[in-house]
């Protein structure tokens, strides 16, 4: 399914760079000329040209001078929507805000400002994308906040794509919609791990400074062992009175420098797993306000901590393995 | 999701409510022609969802009892216009039908969909009371639903909008419109309809003549103040003695009722047009015959016109729509001077038996021997001493009707006096017919055309002389004579029914009919009546001559393109900031960005300065200085900045020069 879309997308990008001459990439602002504004019926246009249709029919038919003027009278009304359409999208600019990275699975929020430069009001606007559409309307002058919601499902940089700002203003007859593709994106962190083994131990630093809570290495319980824990850790008095393989828990220890390599992840799990329970530590880490180092096949960051630190580490995951292009 | 939903209700609520009032403005003009049952179940359906609406939209009853009573009104409803009727298929029978598919959809607004269908729906009746009416009262409520209609359209799209904003933006889109549908109506070719066979009933409902005459059949058509035609005289109308409107010519007589017999056509008058004349416009209204009433005697050379032996003038197929004509009358040519002798035979052929005491009369007043022009001056005579009495309430006469009009009650419309007259001269042996048509007319004072009303129908006879060919023979005129020269209503005795209209009480009110009158012949003229010959002759006077569609559609095109460019360049027009203030500052910006300095979106006055001053030391200081007066003006602590300033510091930036 998600293969089928991709290849709808790629076609209908192709289709609208040659069609609609849109650009990759547009720099903000993005202000709609009359060039890059199109206009086409709706079906319900479409069904008011078929009755008026009719209608002429009928009037020549019985030869209904009034019914001439009925139908004249209405295809002007048409007509003039197509142009009041136009009109509600002219020289509106859209200038894309920062979108706040997510984790993989959150919905991103992807915010635009849209600009009215005009002394009269823009209703029944809609801005959309492939999967979700936000109504709003500008007062004269106005700049208005729009919020385009995006479910994201796999890590690293996510873009709206092709937006659509489009109106169907005034009589539901006439859509006018401009393309945008607007140069923003989402930076999508990888979903960390639902239930990851604790953190590896610092091997590098001091001891550091001990919870004022816990105890540096205080048993906090057991739980399910999974594959990946350290052996050291199994409670291994309980498997030897024939019980379960449990895993021993500690309350972490506060202090001392971390470090978080791909290597301490086992072996056994794939790419995106590893990289899920990496995110997790470093989730954890973070939590602990501990210093850690990130160490990933070609990448390095240094021991450090705080949330700039830890953004930083996220986004080495988000784009691991990622070439640069789109950066 | 809820927040939406709630929305969307709101907006059918308020897009129902202008459906509502738009269907009341459509169906309303109907009721002139929809059975009144029909009417009284459309009023109660559209009351009933008047009172429904009063409440959220969202509260209607969605329930099975409400669907079903729906359903079982609508079934019923059709039910009773096909039993109504007869059948379902014809213009009244539809027009019914969509009437109450109209009122029925009003209870089926749950979408968007439902309401641009009955918008479509109402826009389908407009067109159907055009089939019965195409005056300019309907014209402008038609008009009113066009606007409400797109009222309702607008509600639906932008339901936030005040009542007030959406009227506002709803008349723009109207009054834009009316450019186009005047191009339109004025280039846009008119075909000659009908394109298809229409149904039997599409032109019921008109009066008029009929091509029998029987006792009572013209005085029914005295109390109608419908208009038969128009008539509009370039120069001097003919005196109202001359004002013969010849219709049916009839000259067979069973005894009873007067018909016609079937007149050669031919495309020429048999008659050469002579003495003086009377060029007219006549504009007739539909009446579903051929005949087209020319007054006596029509000229030759009416282009799609057919001449009848009979004298007449007929139109190649049945008048169904308003029709124009230029005609030409020369009221004394001599007519039927060389009359075919089968003709005058049946001319002087009565029935064997009826009448006897009429024929009597006949037998009395002649003598052996006698010219036929005496005998005819006899029987005038003797008319004119029986003193009859014109009234537009004969009594009902029995089977020998000639009789008791003549010798028993003595009291009778144009057709008694007319059968009458002809039945004697035929027993004396003279040959005569009956001639039926409209006689006389009112020249309309506010635009001074000559209005003929149905209540002008009447009847009068021709009797054939051999050395004067056909005269004609008024004799209402004998008992009657102000019916000639005043019309009916000063030929009738007094307390004699009228028409509302003719009542001397109503002067103020016929002066106002005048008046409307002349505005309706006016709209007749100009937007009924433009069809494709009124066409060619507006754009002959556009200059171009002998137009062919070519010419027609680039006019079309042309206009319409220049129709669509101006409102192209009205969909640009900006009101530019006037604030001068702006403006200066917007110069100052533009100065320095020509000088490679652009103002970036967040810089303020005074960051923009700096870095405008370290670019170009050398107008440092007065970059500052503006960018300091600019920042104090606009947000100093006073609201409105002294023009003086303003003006100022404008020209300050206009001597700056950027080095």
């Amino acid at each position: 399914m998600k293969g089928i879309r991709k290849v709808r997308e790629g076609i209908a990008g192709r289709l609208d760079r040659w069609l609609f001459r849109t650009r990759t990439r547009e720099n903000a602002p993005i202000v709609l000329g009359q060039r890059r504004i199109f206009v086409l019926p709706t079906g319900a246009g479409l069904g008011f040209a078929g009755a008026l249709l009719i209608m002429l029919v009928a009037s020549i038919n019985y030869n209904l001078s009034l019914g001439y003027g009925l139908v004249f009278l209405l295809t002007g009304v048409a007509v003039v929507s197509i142009v009041h359409a136009f009109r509600n999208l002219l020289n509106l600019s859209i200038t894309p805000g920062r979108a706040e990275p997510i984790f993989a699975g959150e919905t991103a929020r992807f915010g635009f400002l849209v600009h009215n430069p005009r002394n009269a009001d823009r209703p029944a606007l809609r801005l959309r994308s492939y999967e979700a559409y936000t109504p709003f309307a500008l007062q004269a002058y106005e700049t208005a906040d729009v919020t385009l919601h995006s479910r994201s499902s796999r890590r690293g940089w996510l873009q709206p794509g092709r937006l659509v700002l489009e109106t169907r203003y005034p009589l539901g007859l006439i859509r006018a919609w401009s393309i945008l593709t607007p140069d923003v994106r989402c930076l999508v962190f990888p979903a960390p791990e639902s239930n990851p083994p604790p953190l590896p131990e610092g091997r590098s630093g001091s001891t550091g400074r001990h919870d004022r809570r816990s105890g540096d290495e205080d048993f906090a319980g057991l739980r399910a062992h999974q594959s990946a824990d350290s052996p050291r850790h199994v409670a291994w008095k309980v498997v030897a009175r024939g019980g379960p393989l449990l895993t021993k828990t500690f309350s972490g220890a506060e202090g001392g420098t971390l470090e978080l390599t791909w290597d301490a992840t086992s072996a056994e799990l794939d790419t995106e797993a590893r990289i899920a329970r990496l995110t997790a530590w470093v989730i954890a880490a973070g939590n602990r306000d501990q210093p850690f180092s990130l160490r990933l096949p070609g990448a390095q960051i240094g021991a450090d901590r705080g949330t700039p630190h830890v953004h930083d580490c996220l986004k080495q995951l988000a784009l691991f393995g990622h070439d640069d292009r789109d950066h | 999701m809820t927040i939406a939903t709630t929305d969307q209700h709101g907006a059918l609520h308020k897009a129902s409510v202008w459906l509502l009032a738009t269907a009341a403005v459509t169906l309303a003009p109907h009721g002139m022609h929809l059975p009144s049952w029909l009417l009284i179940v459309c009023a109660l359906l559209l009351i009933w969802r008047a009172l429904a609406l009063r409440r959220p939209l969202i509260a209607m009853p969605r329930s099975l009892p409400y669907r079903v009573a729906i359903i079982l009104i609508a079934l019923t409803a059709a039910a009773g216009v096909r039993y109504h009727f007869g059948h379902f298929f014809g213009k009244e029978p539809g027009v019914a039908l969509l009437t109450l598919l109209l009122c029925l959809k009003q209870f089926e607004t749950s979408s968007g969909r439902d309401i641009r269908v009955a918008v479509l729906l109402s826009f389908f009746l407009q067109l159907g009371l055009f089939l019965y009416n195409q005056t300019l009262p309907i014209a402008l409520l038609a008009f009113g639903g066009t606007f409400l209609a797109t009222i309702t359209l607008l509600t639906l799209v932008v339901p936030t909008a005040s009542t007030q904003r959406t009227l506002r933006t709803a008349a723009v889109l109207v009054l834009q419109a009316l450019p186009f549908l005047l191009v339109l109506f004025l280039l846009f070719p008119r075909i000659p309809g009908p394109l298809w066979g229409l149904p039997a009933d599409a032109h019921s409902g008109v009066s008029g003549l009929s091509d029998t005459m029987g006792p009572g059949s013209i005085s029914a058509l005295g109390l109608s103040d419908a208009v038969a035609f128009r008539a509009q005289f370039p120069g001097t109308p003919p005196p109202p003695g001359q004002r013969y409107w010849r219709g049916p010519v009839l000259s067979l007589f069973d005894g009873r009722a007067w018909r016609p017999a079937t007149p050669a056509v031919a495309e020429h008058p048999s008659y050469t047009p002579s003495g003086p004349s009377f060029a007219y416009t006549l504009t007739l209204e539909p009446h579903n015959r051929r005949w087209l009433l020319g007054l006596e005697f029509p000229g030759g050379g009416v282009p799609r016109a057919r001449y009848t032996s009979d004298y007449q003038i007929l139109a190649e197929r049945p008048v169904r729509a308003r029709t124009r004509i230029e005609l030409r009358a020369y009221p004394e040519t001599a007519v039927g001077l060389y009359e075919d002798r089968d003709i005058l035979n049946g001319a002087r052929a009565l029935p064997a038996q009826s009448n006897p005491r009429a024929r009597e009369l006949a037998r009395t007043l002649t003598d052996p021997g006698m010219s036929d022009a005496l005998i005819v001056a006899r029987v005038i005579e003797h008319v004119r001493q029986l003193e009859l009495t014109y009234t537009l309430r004969p009594p009902l006469m029995g089977s020998d009707a000639i009789d008791e009009f003549l010798f028993d009650h003595q009291r009778g419309f144009c057709e008694h006096f007319a059968s009458a007259f002809v039945f004697l001269i035929r027993a004396a042996g003279v040959p005569a017919r009956v001639v039926t048509g409209y006689q006389g007319g009112e020249i309309n004072p506010v635009d001074g055309t000559l209005v003929v009303r149905q209540s002008d129908a009447h009847a009068w006879a021709e009797v054939w002389l051999p050395d004067e060919g056909w005269r004609r023979v008024d004799p209402t005129a004998l008992a009657a004579p102000l019916r000639i020269e005043s019309g009916l209503s000063a030929a009738l005795p007094r307390g004699e029914p009228l028409p509302l209209m003719m009542r001397p009480a109503m002067a103020w009110l016929r002066e106002l009919r005048h008046r409307w009158d002349a505005l309706s012949n006016a709209w007749n003229q100009a937007v009924i009546g433009f069809d494709g010959e009124r066409q060619r002759q507006f754009i002959e006077r556009l200059g171009l001559s002998d137009p062919d569609w070519k010419t027609l559609a680039a006019l079309l095109g042309g206009s319409i393109g220049v129709l669509m460019l101006v409102l192209y360049g009205w969909a640009f027009i900006q009101r530019r900031t006037e604030d001068p203030l702006d403006l200066a500052w917007v110069a100052f910006c533009t100065k320095l960005a020509h000088a490679g300095l652009v103002r970036l979106p967040w810089e303020g006055p005074m960051h923009y300065a700096d870095r405008a001053a370290d670019a170009h030391p050398a107008s440092a200081a007065q970059v500052r200085e503006i960018a300091l007066r600019y920042a104090r003006l606009r947000y100093g602590s006073k609201h409105d900045p002294a023009r003086e300033d303003v003006r100022q510091l404008a020209q300050r930036i206009r001597k700056l020069n950027v080095k």
